[in-house]
């Protein structure tokens, strides 16, 4: 028998303990034992991007890192982010653009764009797209995403100054 | 995935003791190639080892003005490093030609070089494959072998090593350090990878019992004329059908030096000295480019579905050398390729 | 009327829930003392179970069943057929048998009381096979094709001579097309939890089309439809594969009813490339006659298609061959290629985006030998009525659309000599094709509830897998009842709500959208109804025929004051919600005057770098007459989209099958490749504006399925344009151009 590991991290702000087997991975542990489901699971293997959430402030693939791994560290999900208002104007664009259709990869879109904006305010559209490559869409063709991004850069440096 | 022990020891000195004292036992960093084995059963290990916290994370200028990269420095703050961006931009290239920031963001150096193959029969244990388990056969030689190797192949395996980062590795000459029960010792790069033979289920020279600790480059970083050029089946997040990396030290219209090592086509990073030797003092033309190309490719040998390879290799190592040659290396970011 | 709810860009009224992570997908609905369900599928492609060892399995720790067909309930299988069902041959009865009959088939499910624990039993269950070499592509010698049976698209049509007409015209074109096998690859992987409560068994799934996974359940356990709820607010993508009730479903509902528990049950990824249907490999042969001035003498195409040695799955490969050009000698065939493979199904633009690639590529091979501009070859050819079926069209606007499309993307300036024109070393090819697909239209129903705030609840079965559709039903609904949309609240993807059809075939906004409409127009009928009867209304005694509704307050005709509104009557009625349903469906007559079909032209640059053999695309515009549009905003997404999906398919998507076992190698996101955001260029699209009286009572055409079609040719004709060579197979890749 393999004994559960006690870990004890911080998920959107709030500090959570709990009791986890090994093998759980953290967007298992959020969805399943949390209810976090605004993180979503397309393919289980690190490829489509639809499980990312932020570990200590950097994004990665919620399914290809163990819950475990994120003991003591701080985790950041779609939920948290949004409450924050830390993604306010990536939401409105994303509303205002129909950057969005089928909505599953959504939250993890905004996430990662969320990121790209932290790293480099004003990004040209490739760089968007090469940033962005990470996450699947099958629905909106990306386009969208793309503007969306465009705006909110915009309307968080027409903020800032 | 199987259940499995965790541990996460503090010292490097007692991760090699707990790796030592499990042989199914596998150190675990960024996970993102281990997990997704281990998620399809490819990798059963009995025990996890974490050593994504061990103090191998800074990067350092050497002595004698080369680089020191620790294990477990992210690939994305590795190709963002300036040391990196200024004087090693093939090593910054190669990286960020690779997967997707999510996962550069865990995985590390090491990891890195510790990938195993993408092979479609690798990753589906309802098949045979030799390299999973020994002895069972290829499935991929008379299979859909589109993306194989075509150099350095054997009878039991034509699986080729996936990484972007150990190409530019590979042809900047770094070096490897690691640390095993009996202290550390270091391996040149080409050292490290293997050839499939008849041990294809092992992908690399490094002992069970030993952990990678750093990776050194040599002061030279060709900063000025180098390209990394993928060619995929699209622009972005793919393996490679075809990698090169190309590094010229230019006098004047000649080649002084050239290194190039290609990625996608071998079981390790491919790397022909006799082709950079037979540049060296050449002019930097397409003529010199080809015949290097075909030194390179000399023994390559295709499969049902991957011979076209052999041609499209030819054709990037000349493209690629070309860019570095003009001093206009390729993009990762715009991926249009010059 | 001044709202306009319909024609505007609103935003959709879905987005809040999505950016925020709210909306709830069917895997989200966890249960009470839920467990968890793996299915193990076959690893032989073809042969029969010689044995299962459960006993070991059913020891693990956590496993409360291991279900195969030794121990599985023997079930009803009751005759079904779903709109969305082929018509010949009999569903997999999953678990009823010992045959194994392609890769992947389901033969065990494992329930366990974690995920974990359900998955580590699934690997370990020892399962041994008679095993034989299935029969997996099209060219072996060994596929036998056959005529399908039945099915809208099925039948062979002939007008003319057209092989004669072939063998006379001064200038012809013959050409063969392979296009590879798709899977859908939505984002979200196929979940359904099932729970029973005594004979009632509730599954929240993912599902296109809600009543049908309901009848289908019923029909399999033998109960009655009305014992079986099936709900899904959220569609995390869907294409067609979501539009049956596949195997995993019965599994879900069998485990659950052998445990006593809520059983959770998702599909890994790799399952999803095997019993979830896909877009059938197709090979096609078309040929073409013309006079020297490109007038069409004779057009022949044949086709055939992927099936399961099951069942016989027809889509529309041939069908606007018929009615795209003026042709005075027209011959289409279809056969089907059943192999050991599980069946295909619908997959986005099914059958027109096969068939008008080939097609749409000989056309344009044709305008090369003719020196014609392939625009001016399709104005050349264009019928002024659907000459296969002699009914004029209800409205068809392909001149307008390339027109349209011409102008946006500069068509003028091209350079017609294919390798002609480049951006330094790269080659540059501008290509062009059209589309078309049918306006599909099936019996709907929508219920509306006025509530005595004066806001109205809407409810469809219906569904939304990304379009739209709780968006633009809002819209409908809105403008009917002269509301404010946030005054008006849509409710779908339940199955005890009216029913509708299959959320596919872009038949939604025609067929849900006129319900809706019907059942406003039924409730504002119902609460006038009252209005008059009520003595204390100011409107007591009219008679009907004398009031009507104006911005959403029912008034006297002729008298310009403003009367009561929807909250004041309600509430005047007593303050219960007033409530009407009301179906609609389409004319039968109008059906039989007119040809209905929505199209388009596709405009596409590509660059291919002639040293690397590299396509890329670099811009595309699309022109599209699909009737009113909705809701620009949400139908210019839905076509870039689209787009895209004939991008990958031009470019990517092949699923790839090991000819030894039937296994699909590349089942894993990471190796079916589908374009990722750097792939895409700038895209436009662009609605011609189009107004049809017949097509329904909204005038709406669709627009799903119509936007993938014909990007796939284009970009095929703009490699040739670039480099003077011909692919004829589906994706181009680079072993395809290491010789331009």
């Amino acid at each position: 028998m393999i004994a559960p590991t006690p870990i004890t991290l911080t998920v959107n702000g709030e500090t959570v303990a709990a009791q986890v087997e090994p093998r759980i991975h953290l967007t298992d542990f959020l969805r399943e034992n949390l209810g976090l489901t605004g993180t979503h699971i397309g393919c289980e293997h690190g490829v489509c991007g639809a499980c990312t959430v932020r570990l200590d402030g950097e994004i990665v693939r919620g399914c290809l890192v163990l819950a475990v791994q994120a003991d003591g560290k701080s985790v950041e999900t779609i939920e948290g982010l949004s409450d924050s208002g830390a993604l306010d104007e990536l939401q409105a664009a994303f509303r205002d653009r129909n950057a969005l259709q089928c909505g599953y990869c959504t939250p993890a879109m905004l996430l990662t764009a969320h990121e790209l904006l932290a790293r480099n305010p004003t990004p040209d559209r490739a760089t968007i797209r090469e940033h962005l490559s990470g996450n699947y869409c099958r629905c909106t063709g990306y386009q969208a995403i793309i503007d969306a991004v465009e705006i909110a850069a915009r309307a968080r440096a027409g903020a800032k100054s | 995935m199987i259940n499995f022990q965790y541990a996460r020891p503090n010292e490097v000195a007692d991760a090699v003791r707990q790796i030592a004292a499990d042989p199914r036992a596998r150190f675990i960093a960024g996970g993102t190639n281990l997990l997704d084995l281990m998620k399809s059963d490819v990798e059963q290990p009995s025990r996890l080892i974490d050593i994504s916290r061990l103090p191998l994370k800074s990067v350092e200028e050497t002595p004698d003005g080369g680089l020191r990269i620790g294990a477990l420095v992210p690939n994305t703050d590795l190709a963002y490093h300036p040391l990196v961006e200024s004087r090693y931009p093939l090593l910054a290239s190669a990286i960020m030609a690779g997967a997707s920031q999510q996962l550069r963001n865990m995985a590390s150096t090491g990891g890195n070089l510790m990938q195993r193959t993408r092979c479609y029969y690798f990753y589906d244990i309802a098949t045979p494959c030799n390299k999973r388990e020994p002895g069972s056969g290829c499935s991929a030689i008379e299979g859909l072998n589109r993306m194989h190797a075509i150099l350095g192949t054997s009878e039991s395996c034509i699986a080729v090593y996936p990484s972007d980062m150990s190409i530019a590795l590979a042809a900047l000459e770094a070096t490897v350090r690691v640390m095993g029960p009996g202290g550390e010792r270091t391996m040149a790069f080409a050292d490290f990878h293997r050839l499939p033979g008849d041990t294809p289920e092992r992908d690399n020279n490094l002992e069970p019992n030993e952990i990678i600790t750093a990776i050194e480059l040599p002061p030279q970083g060709f900063a000025k004329n180098h390209s990394y050029l993928k060619i995929r089946d699209r622009l972005s997040y793919a393996f490679a059908l075809v990698s090169v990396a190309a590094a010229l030290e230019m006098d004047g219209e000649a080649v002084k030096e050239a290194r190039l090592a290609l990625g996608g086509v071998a079981h390790k990073p491919w790397r022909v000295e006799a082709a950079e030797a037979a540049l060296a003092g050449q002019p930097a033309n397409e003529a010199s480019f080809a015949k290097a190309a075909d030194i390179v490719l000399s023994g390559a040998k295709g499969f049902e579905h991957n011979a076209f390879k052999i041609d499209l290799a030819r054709r990037a190592i000349i493209r690629t050398l070309t860019q570095a040659a003009n001093g206009t290396p390729q993009s990762q970011s715009s991926k249009k390729i010059r | 009327m001044t709202m306009q709810a319909i024609g505007k860009p609103h935003s959709r009224v879905d987005g809040r829930a999505k950016v925020t992570g709210g909306a709830r997908y069917a895997a989200e609905f966890n249960q009470p003392d839920q467990l968890y369900a793996v299915v193990v599928g076959s690893t032989v492609g073809l042969g029969r179970i010689l044995r299962i060892d459960a006993g070991a399995v059913a020891q693990m720790p956590g496993v409360r069943a291991v279900i195969s067909h030794l121990n599985a309930p023997r079930l009803a299988y009751q005759p079904h057929k779903g709109g969305t069902d082929p018509a010949n041959g009999e569903r997999l009865h999953v678990l009823q048998d010992d045959q194994v009959r392609f890769y992947g088939q389901p033969v065990a499910v494992i329930v366990a009381d974690s995920l974990d624990h359900a998955e580590r039993a699934a690997a370990a269950l020892a399962v041994s096979y008679a095993g034989e070499t299935p029969v997996v592509d099209p060219l072996d010698a060994k596929v036998q094709p056959v005529a399908p049976q039945a099915g809208r698209a099925g039948a062979d049509r002939s007008r003319g001579d057209a092989d004669a007409a072939f063998a006379a015209a001064p200038v012809t074109v013959e050409a063969s097309f392979d296009m590879a096998r798709e899977n859908h690859t939505p984002m979200e992987p196929h979940a359904t939890i099932a729970a029973w409560s005594g004979d009632r068994l509730t599954l929240w799934s993912k599902s296109q089309f809600v009543v049908n996974e309901q009848a289908e359940i019923a029909a399999i356990f033998g109960m009655p439809a009305a014992n079986v709820q099936v709900i899904c607010p959220f569609v995390g993508g869907g294409f067609g594969t979501s539009l049956r009730t596949w195997p995993h479903v019965t599994l879900a509902a069998i485990a659950a009813r052998q445990v006593g528990r809520p059983v959770k049950l998702v599909l890994t990824r790799r399952q999803m490339f095997h019993t979830t249907g896909h877009r059938p490999r197709t090979l096609q042969r078309v040929a073409l006659g013309a006079t020297t001035d490109g007038r069409l003498t004779s057009l022949i195409h044949e086709g055939s298609g992927e099936t399961s040695r099951y069942e016989q799955f027809v889509e529309a490969l041939t069908s606007t061959s018929g009615f795209m050009y003026s042709c005075p000698n027209v011959r289409t065939r279809y056969r089907l290629l059943p192999m050991d493979t599980g069946t295909p199904t619908f997959m986005r633009g099914p059958g027109e985006a096969s068939g008008m690639y080939a097609v749409e590529s000989a056309i344009d091979e044709l305008s090369y030998k003719l020196g014609i501009d392939p625009v001016e070859l399709r104005r050349r050819n264009e019928p002024a009525i659907d000459e296969a079926e002699k009914l004029p069209f209800s409205s068809r606007s392909l001149m307008q659309c390339y027109a349209l499309g011409a102008e946006r993307f500069g068509w003028a300036s091209r350079d017609p000599r294919p390798r002609a024109m480049r951006d330094g070393r790269l080659l540059i090819g501008w290509g062009v094709a059209s589309a078309s697909y049918p306006c599909f239209f099936s019996p709907a129903s929508a219920r509306v509830r006025l509530l005595a705030d004066g806001s109205a609840e809407v409810e469809a079965a219906s569904s939304d897998m990304g379009p739209g559709t709780y968006t633009s039903m809002t819209q409908v609904a809105a403008e009917t009842l002269s509301l404010p949309l946030d005054k008006v609240r849509f409710s779908l993807g339940r199955s005890d709500f009216p029913a509708t059809p299959s959320h596919g075939g872009s038949q939604t906004m025609s067929s849900v959208g006129s319900a809706v409409r019907a059942a406003c127009l039924a409730v504002q009928a119902e609460l006038a109804k009252r209005a008059v009867a009520d003595r204390r209304s100011q409107l007591f005694g009219a008679s009907i025929d004398s009031v009507e509704w104006r911005e959403g307050r029912l008034s006297r005709k002729g008298d310009a004051a403003a009367g009561p509104s929807y909250s004041e009557l309600v509430t005047g009625a007593g303050g219960s919600p007033v409530e009407a349903g009301a179906s609609a469906a389409r004319d039968a007559a109008i059906a039989k005057q007119y040809s209905m079909h929505a199209f388009g032209a596709v405009f596409v640059e590509v660059s291919v770098d002639p040293d690397l053999g590299l396509v890329r695309l670099r811009r595309a515009v699309g022109a599209y007459g699909a009737g009113r549009i909705v809701n620009p905003k949400l139908a210019t997404s839905q076509c870039i989209g689209g787009m895209v999906g004939g991008l990958g398919m031009a470019l990517m998507e092949r699923t790839a099958l090991d000819p030894r076992d039937g296994r699909p190698v590349n089942a894993h996101m990471g190796d079916y490749l589908v374009p990722v955001n750097l792939d895409v260029p700038h895209l436009e699209a662009h609605f011609v504006e189009e107004q049809d009286p017949h097509v329904n009572p909204l005038g709406v055409k669709g627009l799903g399925e119509v936007a993938l079609v014909g990007m796939a040719p284009a970009i095929a004709n703009a490699v040739f344009h670039a480099t003077g060579k011909r692919v004829r197979e589906l994706p181009i890749r680079i072993e395809n151009l290491l010789d331009v």
